[in-house]
């Protein structure tokens, strides 16, 4: 027998707002967490804006003992204990205080890198011929699971600990790998989530593939395009996401308030086949991935009143919308409302799905749509296919039944979940 | 330096890798770092990193396996310090 399956802890470090009251404010109120950045100025990058979650050192202490902060230097494993450690409280779970770990209790935290600055730092020492001051913490950082590994020692978890990595839709297949996991009885709680190193030297690789929008260094808070006519390229951002899935079994018996249901989903590939390439999606894999969640969380195309894009504003936004309609079968007046919050954040690249689906479920859970920003010049090829009115570009109250969202990465890969209001 | 300074000075490195316990309040030459002052077994490198930057010394491999406790780490510090 299948276990139901239920979030019921939520935590979110995100450029527009750092805890799930912030975050929540934020994106009901469209702010944006997009800023010029210096660094990235001085390093003579075409894109000098980025989102960056703001963690000062006092909130940091609150999170790692001081030993832990000596020489830290990894801002994906700061980000991703925050949310999961604030996910954890908010599901009112406890940390163990026993020797006996919690067996029935696991954790799929995904990363893209870890510590990428500790990284650059221990390349120096090293090929400064001082590898012997290298000292304890490189490795706990660097490893790709470190946020895994931070965050389940703090807590004290015994089932399954694993870090996924699958590019941009590594937050969203944390979730659906979470959601199997308990779905099949091999655990009853899974902290799920994602994380994303910030920096010079996560960002860079965009930079250089001229994938950043470069028209927007002296203004930040309109960069991030998404489904604008006028979008020009990503905005770099970072952060992390965390949600306590747990089987609804479990979560009745100690009485734990529930955000939302997920009824199932799926993840594939393009195979780099097609259209698809290393950077492009190959869009009969994009809409089987969608058809085959709907297969699997027994939904029907018409009953999804909300849908929460990818949409990184790029080029390829309007395609994702082709790719929607195709494989929802609905278009028009008769498609659901969409948005997109990479508008605010940027995006968050491995926590993006994350960031994402904290924000799709807080909007199951308090009944509104957040607005969607930046695109008062909706994109022409969009609007073709779907009606202007169901890109709502201010917030609207809304009680959201069935929710869908999808992820796409580099590497052609796909992964789309699909939430539900809980209904007992 | 006599031993007394030597703990001195050992005593402040050792407490940022030390659980908050009664033997690390008592700190003497008898402590071991991982069985009395429950100290991670990985940090002992660090601990070996701090001890080289405030004394001005440099510890080789040999030595460094040595020193697990106070006593014999005052030791080895006391002959890198004669061979300056």
């Amino acid at each position: 027998m299948d276990n139901r399956v239920v979030i019921t802890g939520m935590g979110v470090v995100s450029p527009n707002g750092v805890g799930l009251e912030n975050f929540s404010h934020a994106i009901k109120n469209g702010i944006s967490g997009i800023k010029h950045q210096q660094l990235l100025s001085d390093l003579k990058f075409s894109c000098q804006i980025a989102g960056l979650p703001d963690v000062p050192p006092a909130l940091a202490a609150q999170y790692f003992t001081p030993l832990e902060l000596r020489n830290f230097n990894s801002t994906g494993i700061l980000y991703g204990v925050i949310a999961g450690l604030d996910a954890w409280q908010d599901a009112g779970l406890k940390i163990n205080e026993t020797d006996e770990p919690f067996w029935d209790y696991g954790m799929v935290f995904g990363a893209g890198t870890s510590g990428i600055d500790r990284f650059r730092e221990a390349i120096y020492t090293i090929d400064k011929l001082e590898i012997r001051r290298l000292g304890s913490t490189v490795v706990a950082q660097t490893m790709n699971s470190g946020v895994s590994a931070y965050l389940s020692g703090k807590i004290g978890l015994g089932n399954q600990i694993s870090t996924n990595s699958s590019a941009c839709c590594t937050g969203t297949e944390s979730l659906l790998t979470a959601y199997e996991r308990i779905k099949t009885g091999q655990a009853t709680v899974i902290l799920a989530g994602a994380t994303s190193d910030s920096g010079p030297y996560i960002w860079g690789g965009f930079d250089g593939m001229k994938v950043c929008t470069y028209k927007h260094n002296d203004t930040p808070a309109r960069g991030s395009r998404p489904m604008s006519a006028t979008a020009s390229g990503f905005v770099p951002g970072s952060g992390a996401g965390a949600f306590v899935v747990e089987s609804l079994k479990h979560a009745k018996a100690r009485g734990a308030k529930i955000y939302a249901e997920i009824l199932g989903g799926h993840a594939n590939s393009g195979g780099q086949r097609g259209a698809g390439t290393m950077t492009a999606p190959n869009s009969t894999a994009v809409q089987r991935c969608i058809v085959k969640a709907l297969e699997n969380a027994d939904v029907e195309a018409n009953d999804i009143d909300t849908i929460n894009g990818h949409l990184t504003a790029t080029g390829m936004d309007a395609l994702e919308i082709k790719n929607w309609t195709i494989a929802l079968n609905r278009k028009g007046s008769d498609f659901p409302d969409i948005n997109a919050l990479k508008g605010m954040t940027g995006h968050c690249l491995t926590a993006s799905g994350s960031i994402e689906c904290v924000a799709s479920v807080l909007q199951i859970h308090q009944d509104f749509l957040f607005p969607n920003v930046n695109c008062e010049d909706l994109n022409p090829a969009i609007t073709e296919l779907i009606d202007a009115e169901k890109i709502p570009q201010v917030m609207k109250s809304k009680k959201i039944n069935t929710l869908i969202k999808a992820s796409f990465g580099f590497g052609d890969v796909n992964a789309c979940i699909i939430l539900k209001k809980y209904n007992p | 330096m006599s031993n007394e300074e030597i703990i001195n000075k050992l005593k402040p490195i050792i407490t940022t890798y030390a659980p908050v316990s009664d033997a690390l309040d008592n700190l003497n030459e008898e402590s071991d770092f991982i069985k009395d002052l429950n100290i991670n077994s990985a940090n002992l490198v660090d601990i070996i990193l701090d001890v080289e930057e405030e004394f001005g010394i440099t510890i080789d491999n040999t030595s460094m396996e040595k020193m697990l406790t106070v006593s014999a780490s005052i030791e080895v510090i006391k002959e890198k310090l004669s061979e300056k």
